[in-house]
C-alpha cells in the first residue's frame, strides 16, 4: 500500500509540495512511484527556470513508461536535486525523502486549490 | 546464449590469423591501398573478427535458432499486426528485374517499376478513400510526419500561420505527440471517455482558429472503433482544421470501410504491417501517405504519374511539402505489399477485416474469464485486458500479486511471443493482444490454452511465474541495468 504524509499538498497528477516558508519542495508520491516502477532517468529543470500551475517542469523515466512532471503550483527553479542524476533510483526508495525541485511559491494562494493526505489518499486505488 | 561453442561471441570465437577467405593476387592497374592519401587512411587495427567461413556459419545459424519470428510461433504483439508474411511475397520481390534496379537508371528502362510503384499508390488511394498517395516515407511514423507537413502546407499557403497546434487523443500512439512536435506543432491532448473513445464534449472547447487538425487511430488503441467519428470530423472541419487518420490499425477495416468516407483529409498506411511485409526491431518500414481531394500538391517530391502515352515518369512540384526521402521509399517493401495485394484481390481484401475483428473477439471471450477485461463489448482487431482477475493472483492490494510481466516472461516458455506490455497507459497491467487474421482456429485454441494454463500458474504457484521463463537462451534480463548501465560496443 502506497505512504501519504500528512501536512504535504498533492496534486491529481500525483506530485506533492512540501511547503516550507516562501519555498516549495516538489517531488512525484509513494504512490506514484510504484506505479511507474523502476525509476531510470528524471529529467529535470534549470535554476531560475519559472512555471505556471499545470505546467510540464521535467520527466520521470521508468522501465515501463515515461511520464511528465506537473507542477502543482507556480514557482520560480531554486535548486534541483542533483543527487537524482546519478541515482534516479532513490525516488522508488523514498519517494518523500527524494524531492525533485525546490522552488520559491510565486503565487502561495494556490495552494489551496490542492489536496490534503486523506483527499489524496483516496483518488490511490 | 553461451550455451554452445558456437553460442559464443563472434569475437570469442576469433583467433588471430584466421582467415575464411582468399583473394587473387594484385594486377599491375589495380587500384592499391598505398594510393590513398595518408589521412583517409586507419591508424589502428580495426580489430575486426578473425575467424573461418564454418565458424561464422555456426555462429549466425546459432544466434538465428536463438530468434523469434512470426516464422517460428505466434506473435500476438498489440498494435503492431504481425501477421504471416507470404513467401510468395519474397518470390516477387527477389526477381532480378527489381532486384538489381538501381535508383539512378533512365526512366525508361525501369518502367515496369515505375508500374508497379503507381498502381500500388492507385490501388492504395482506393483503399484508403483518398485522392493520391505518396509512397515516399520510410515507416509510419515517418508517415506522420509527412502527413503532418501536407496540413502545415495547406495551412501556411492560405497565409493562415496561426495553426500550430495539433488534437491528439490520450489513448494514441506515443509517435504522434512526437511527430507532431518535429514538425513544429503543439500537442492538445483530448481525453477519452469510460468507454475508451474520444470523449467528445471534452473536444468542444478544444477548438479555435489555432488548431490544425486532430490525429487519430481507428479503431483506436483499445481496439474499440470511434462511432463518433462523422461527429468529430464535422467539428474540426467546422473550425478550419484538416483530420489525420494514423493508419496504425487500419486492419480492421479493411473491406469494410475507409477514412476518406469518415471525414479524415489526409492518413498514412504502415504497409509493412497492414500489407504483409517483414517488420520488428526497428525495420524496414514503409508509410505511404494518402491525401483527399485539394491536397495532392502538397504530397513531397518526386510523384510518379501516368503519362496520356501510357509511360510513366516523376514530377516535382513546387507547392510540394518537400522531399522526405533519398529516392522513392522503401521499394523492396512496396513489391512485397503489391503482391500481397494483388493475390488477395479485392475480394480477398475485403474478408481481411472481418476476420481479424473475430480472431481477437475469440480470444478475448475465451480468456476473460481467467483476465481482466477492462472494456466491455466487441472489440476490432485487437483488444486489452488489464493483468490477471484478482481470483488468479492478479489482485495489485497484493503487494506479492502477479504482473502482467510475469505472465509475459512465462508465454515465452511455452513458445509464444508476448502480447504488447504496459500500453496503452490507461491501465496498470495492461497486456494488449492482436491475434490477425491469419492464424487458424488451432493456433488461437493452444494460446487459450496456455494463457489459461499460465492463470493457474499465478494462482498455484507464483515463483514459477515470478521466476519466469524458465526455458529461454536467456533467462529474466535487468531492464534497469539495460537502461542505466548499457552496453553498446565488445572492446572496452
Amino acid at each position: 500500500m502506497a505512504k501519504v504524509i500528512e501536512g504535504l499538498y498533492y496534486c491529481e497528477s500525483h506530485e506533492y509540495v512540501k511547503v516550507e516558508g516562501e519555498f516549495g519542495y516538489i517531488g512525484i508520491t509513494d504512490y506514484a512511484q510504484e506505479q511507474l516502477g523502476n525509476v531510470v532517468y528524471v529529467d529535470m529543470p534549470e535554476v531560475d527556470d519559472e512555471f505556471s500551475a499545470e505546467d510540464v517542469f521535467g520527466a520521470v523515466e521508468s522501465v515501463k513508461a515515461a511520464s511528465d512532471l506537473c507542477m502543482p503550483v507556480s514557482g520560480v527553479v531554486v535548486e534541483i536535486n542533483e543527487a537524482l542524476e546519478d541515482e534516479p533510483e532513490l525516488v522508488n526508495q523514498d519517494a518523500f525523502g527524494n524531492w525533485i525541485i525546490k522552488v520559491k511559491l510565486t503565487n502561495p494562494a494556490e495552494l489551496d486549490s490542492l489536496m490534503g493526505a486523506e483527499a489524496y489518499q483516496s483518488i490511490c486505488k | 546464449m553461451n550455451k554452445t561453442f558456437y553460442g559464443k561471441l563472434i569475437f570469442e570465437l576469433s583467433t588471430p590469423g584466421r582467415i575464411g577467405y582468399s583473394l587473387p593476387k594484385m594486377k599491375k592497374n589495380d587500384y592499391c591501398v598505398s594510393e590513398l592519401p595518408n589521412h583517409l587512411r586507419r591508424s589502428k587495427e580495426a580489430r575486426l573478427p578473425e575467424a573461418d567461413e564454418l565458424t561464422v556459419v555456426r555462429h549466425y545459424t546459432n544466434m538465428s535458432n536463438n530468434n523469434f519470428g512470426v516464422d517460428t510461433g505466434f506473435y500476438p504483439l498489440g498494435s503492431c499486426t504481425m501477421k504471416y508474411n507470404p513467401k510468395m511475397n519474397e518470390e516477387v520481390a527477389g526477381l532480378s528485374a527489381f532486384s538489381v534496379l538501381h535508383p539512378h537508371q533512365p526512366i525508361s528502362t525501369s518502367q515496369g517499376a515505375l508500374e508497379l510503384y503507381y498502381e500500388t499508390q492507385k490501388t492504395l488511394s482506393e483503399i484508403g478513400g483518398m485522392s493520391e498517395f505518396t509512397l515516399n516515407p520510410y515507416a509510419g511514423a515517418h508517415g506522420e510526419l509527412v502527413g503532418l507537413m501536407v496540413i502545415r502546407s495547406y495551412h501556411m499557403e492560405r497565409g493562415d500561420s496561426k495553426r500550430t497546434k495539433i488534437i491528439v487523443p490520450d489513448s494514441s500512439h506515443g509517435t504522434n505527440p512526437a511527430s507532431a512536435a518535429v514538425c513544429g506543432l503543439e500537442v492538445v491532448e483530448v481525453k477519452s471517455t469510460a468507454e475508451g473513445t474520444v470523449d467528445v464534449e471534452d473536444l468542444k472547447p478544444l477548438l479555435g482558429d489555432d488548431i490544425a487538425g486532430m490525429m487519430l487511430t481507428n479503431p483506436n488503441t483499445l481496439g474499440i472503433f470511434e462511432k463518433q467519428i462523422p461527429e468529430i470530423s464535422r467539428l474540426i472541419h467546422e473550425c478550419g482544421g484538416l483530420m489525420y487518420y494514423d493508419g496504425a490499425n487500419l486492419n480492421p477495416m479493411l473491406g469494410m470501410c475507409r477514412p476518406g468516407d469518415m471525414g479524415f483529409d489526409v492518413m498514412h498506411i504502415n504497409i509493412h504491417k497492414t500489407f504483409s511485409t517483414p517488420h520488428g526491431g526497428g525495420g524496414p518500414g514503409c508509410g505511404p501517405v494518402g491525401v483527399g481531394p485539394g491536397l495532392e500538391k502538397y504530397l513531397p517530391n518526386p510523384r510518379v504519374v501516368k503519362n496520356e502515352d501510357g509511360t510513366y515518369s516523376f514530377i516535382n512540384t513546387e507547392t510540394a511539402c518537400g522531399r522526405i526521402s533519398g529516392f522513392l521509399g522503401n521499394f523492396g517493401i512496396i513489391i512485397r505489399a503489391y503482391a500481397y495485394l494483388l493475390a488477395l484481390g479485392k475480394n480477398g481484401i475485403a474478408e481481411v477485416g472481418p476476420l481479424s475483428v473475430l480472431n481477437a473477439n475469440y480470444i478475448k471471450e475465451k480468456l476473460r474469464s481467467h483476465y481482466l477485461l477492462p472494456i466491455d463489448g466487441l472489440c476490432k482487431h485487437e483488444f486489452v485486458f488489464d493483468g490477471l482477475r484478482p481470483e488468479f493472483g492478479g489482485d495489485h492490494h497484493d503487494p506479492n500479486h502477479v504482473t502482467t510481466l510475469e505472465v509475459a516472461k512465462r508465454l515465452l516458455d511455452y513458445g509464444f511471443h508476448a502480447p504488447t506490455i504496459y500500453f496503452p497507459l490507461l491501465f496498470h497491467e495492461a497486456m494488449m493482444i492482436e491475434p490477425t487474421e491469419t492464424e487458424s482456429k488451432d493456433t488461437l485454441d493452444s494460446f487459450i490454452e496456455v494463457m489459461k494454463q499460465i492463470a493457474e500458474e499465478a494462482r498455484d504457484n507464483r515463483d514459477m511465474l515470478k521466476n519466469a521463463p524458465h526455458t529461454t537462451p536467456v533467462r529474466r534480463l535487468d531492464d534497469v541495468k539495460a537502461v542505466k548501465n548499457a552496453k553498446f560496443k565488445y572492446f572496452e
